[in-house]
């Protein structure tokens, strides 16, 4: 017992542990989803960030400590960002021929969702700097966490309201979709992208190359209609 | 492999060096997204030399999300007074914003005559 109290403690405070754990979380959820056929309630991101809160709250060990191991899988979202060039550049003639509607759906999708987030929390009694903290909640996580500061919302709640907002997308998004009868994988992903930044991303990868490359160019795009545009609509409506 | 790593690396770094000398409003590995973009237009030949790697790599994207996600969890306990509204207002938004941008760029196209392109 002794042994193994000691083992624990050796192992709990370098990064293998949590490092090892994390995979194998989304090897669980990944097993799951696939189990159940690819349903997209099943979501691996889902399953695997429950399965490690749990295991965190049994074992006792604080979110500083996991991320100690955690960190390196986290650390790859920049590459991960930046070699979403390459389905841009595989896409290219189809992205400039869909220029036109990828505006106009980044214009749409982009406002309606900033609006329509603030307007539903204005209706449940959310006021101030929670209301601010809702308005970049679409964007790529660096990017609202700058614009949740820049317009007085608190960043830190702004971080978890964008990666519930990918979840909840990377949930709804196939479903809704079918039974809005759009078949067309470019503006699928296309609006998911801009909706539900990264993690609607690895969603649309999850259906379809096409669409997986038109969400991250929605991600990006958002993003920047998001840096540009969230002070702008904060001084109109605030 | 290594190079592959290297280069998106390399790019990121270039694309933060960028974002903080021109004081622009994006993160540094969108930045280096665009750049790395522009060079494979140039050099398709870089393209068809990386794509694999970046296939494989973008085809686990969700893993990436898991240890901020484990974050938002632990983070949950402070907001769950508000919890309601946020989720109201999250899932509503998020809804709306998907099936808007969807219809939009799907009337867009039928407005202009440009067939849908369906799935094989």
């Amino acid at each position: 017992m002794n042994e193994i109290l000691n083992i624990w403690s050796y192992l709990s405070e370098g990064p293998l542990l949590w490092l090892t754990v994390t995979l194998f979380a989304y090897l669980i959820g990944l097993g799951c989803f696939n189990l159940s056929g690819n349903k997209p309630v099943v979501n691996p991101v889902l399953i695997s960030m429950i399965l490690l809160s749990a295991l965190l709250k049994l074992t006792d060990t604080s979110y500083a400590t996991y991320f100690e191991g955690a960190q390196f899988v986290h650390f790859m979202l920049g590459p991960a960002t930046v070699a979403l060039a390459v389905p841009l550049w595989q896409n290219w003639q189809r992205v400039k021929a869909a220029a036109v509607p990828m505006l106009a759906a980044l214009v749409v999708g982009g406002t309606v969702s900033m609006i329509s987030a603030v307007a539903i929390g204005y209706a449940c009694g959310l006021r101030g700097e929670l209301l601010l903290s809702l308005v970049p909640k679409a964007a790529t996580s660096p990017v609202a966490i700058g614009v949740s500061e820049a317009i007085g919302g608190l960043p830190t709640l702004t971080v978890a309201l964008v990666l519930i907002t990918g979840v909840i997308g990377a949930v709804v998004t196939t479903p809704l979709l079918n039974a809005l009868r759009i078949r067309d994988y470019r503006g699928r992903g296309f609006a998911t992208g801009v909706a539900a930044h990264g993690i609607g991303t690895a969603r649309a990868f999850q259906v379809h190359g096409t669409a997986g490359a038109f969400a991250g160019i929605g991600m990006v795009l958002n993003a920047i209609l998001t840096a540009l545009v969230a002070p702008l609509f904060v001084h109109l409506f605030f | 492999m290594i190079f592959h790593f290297g280069l998106f690396l390399g790019f990121q770094l270039v694309g933060e060096i960028l974002a903080r000398t021109l004081s622009l409003n994006l993160p540094g590995p969108v930045v280096g997204m665009i750049l790395l973009a522009a060079l494979l237009l140039l050099q398709p030949r870089i393209g068809h030399a990386i794509e694999k790697t970046a296939t494989g790599f973008l085809s686990h994207l969700s893993l990436l999300f898991v240890p901020a996600g484990v974050g938002v969890v632990q983070y949950l306990d402070q907001v769950s007074d508000i919890g309601l509204p946020l989720a109201a207002a999250l899932v509503g938004s998020t809804v709306l914003s998907i099936a808007a941008g969807a219809l939009t760029f799907k009337y867009v196209n039928r407005v202009r005559g440009v067939p849908d392109e369906t799935p094989e």
